[in-house]
């Protein structure tokens, strides 16, 4: 907690803002992708307990379809790209004219949502690396569907080691029927925060 | 029948005919203790292997294998288990994303699987039964009743142990 505990209203909204110029970004990028309209929700900027962080995508036992990435250079954490059963087999079938349930996916499905999630969490963090000047390097995509919980415990890891809460910035879009519908999570390694702060000129504690 | 719900990093204790129950468990470890002669049942969900990785003063006991484990025999025995009657089982300890190996905090979830077993090895508690790595999310529920363990996978259905 010990990072997060002078946060003013000021670094929430600085915060609120990287997530909204980051999955803008990536929103535009899966805009080309589908050739549909992409809307997207105002980030969400939450300090929370470890526990509560997979209810922003229904709870720690829904199965989703995640595209994760971690994030290394000045700013380290770990990003994630998550949808649900229904939006992932609709977003494959739109792009590469693939009808199969995500339990039916082989190979061949699995790298094509590999590369889409690649495209996206990379607009993301570019759009993000040009903002704050910051060297941001990406890992290769790993893709898993499980259970919320499963899967996002492992962007917690490191910050397991420095506190109890996560903060997370969260940007949920969809696409304009709703048919695919998802959410961008970043997750800043707790010794990130004071860097992307600084690289902004925002100060890192107490109101503006 | 009431359940109780463990949280990432949490413990608790249960007598029959509550249930314990933890969801989502990934790299994350869910350590089950019993004792059959006293009816009485724990379990943790361990996060990370060992306390001196802890970076911030402040320890969160349930968090780490080394302090989690003597914690819940703690916690057992005031509730009237005895050690010597006490027996583990293990489940999670996946590693979600396979290709990410080399680097250590990825391979946490053995690293867990191993401190575990290390901590109640110095409890000498024996461990009957395990369902632990692969890489997939696992929930676990423990009836106080028996000691049966329910194991829930996404891909592979429900087992008991």
């Amino acid at each position: 907690m010990v990072y997060f505990t002078k946060f003013g209203d000021f670094q929430f909204d600085v915060l609120r803002e990287i997530g909204n110029i980051g999955a803008g970004h990536a929103a535009t990028a899966l805009s080309k992708l589908m050739q549909k309209e992409i809307d997207m929700k105002v980030p969400q900027v939450s300090i929370i307990p470890f526990d509560e962080v997979a209810d922003c995508v229904g709870g720690a036992e829904t199965v989703v379809v995640t595209v994760f990435l971690r994030v290394e250079g000045d700013c380290p954490g770990n990003m994630f790209f998550i949808l649900d059963l229904d939006s992932a087999k609709y977003l494959l079938l739109q792009i590469t004219g693939i009808d199969k349930d995500v339990y039916e996916w082989g190979e061949l499905e699995v790298s094509a949502l590999h590369e889409i999630g690649n495209i996206l969490t990379g607009s993301y963090l570019s759009s993000l690396a040009d903002l704050t000047k910051l060297n941001l390097q990406p890992s290769v995509p790993a893709l898993a569907v499980d259970m919320a919980g499963a899967i996002l415990s492992y962007g917690l890891i490191e910050l397991g080691q420095a506190g109890d809460f996560a903060l997370t910035i969260d940007t949920a879009f969809f696409e304009g029927n709703e048919q695919v519908k998802g959410n961008f999570f970043l997750i800043p390694d707790p010794e990130s925060l004071p860097i992307l702060f600084h690289s902004l000129g925002v100060p890192f504690d107490g109101d503006y | 029948m009431e359940i109780i719900k463990i949280g990432m990093a949490d413990l608790g204790v249960a007598k029959p005919p509550s249930r314990l129950r933890t969801t989502g468990l990934g790299s994350c470890v869910g350590v089950v203790l019993y004792d059959s002669t006293h009816k009485i049942a724990g379990m943790a969900h361990v996060m990370l292997p060992e306390s001196s990785l802890a970076k911030s003063g402040e320890l969160s006991i349930g968090k780490y294998a080394d302090t989690a484990i003597p914690h819940l025999i703690q916690l057992m025995e005031r509730a009237g288990a005895s050690t010597r009657h006490i027996v583990a089982k293990l489940a999670g300890g996946a590693q979600m994303f396979a290709f990410l190996g080399n680097n250590d905090t990825m391979r946490i979830g053995p690293r867990n699987v191993e401190a575990c077993k290390m901590a109640l090895k110095d409890a000498h508690i024996k461990i009957v039964a395990e369902d632990t790595g692969g890489n997939c999310g696992r929930t676990i529920e423990l009836d106080a009743t028996n000691g049966m363990l329910q194991i829930r996978t996404v891909n592979q259905g429900v087992k008991e142990v």
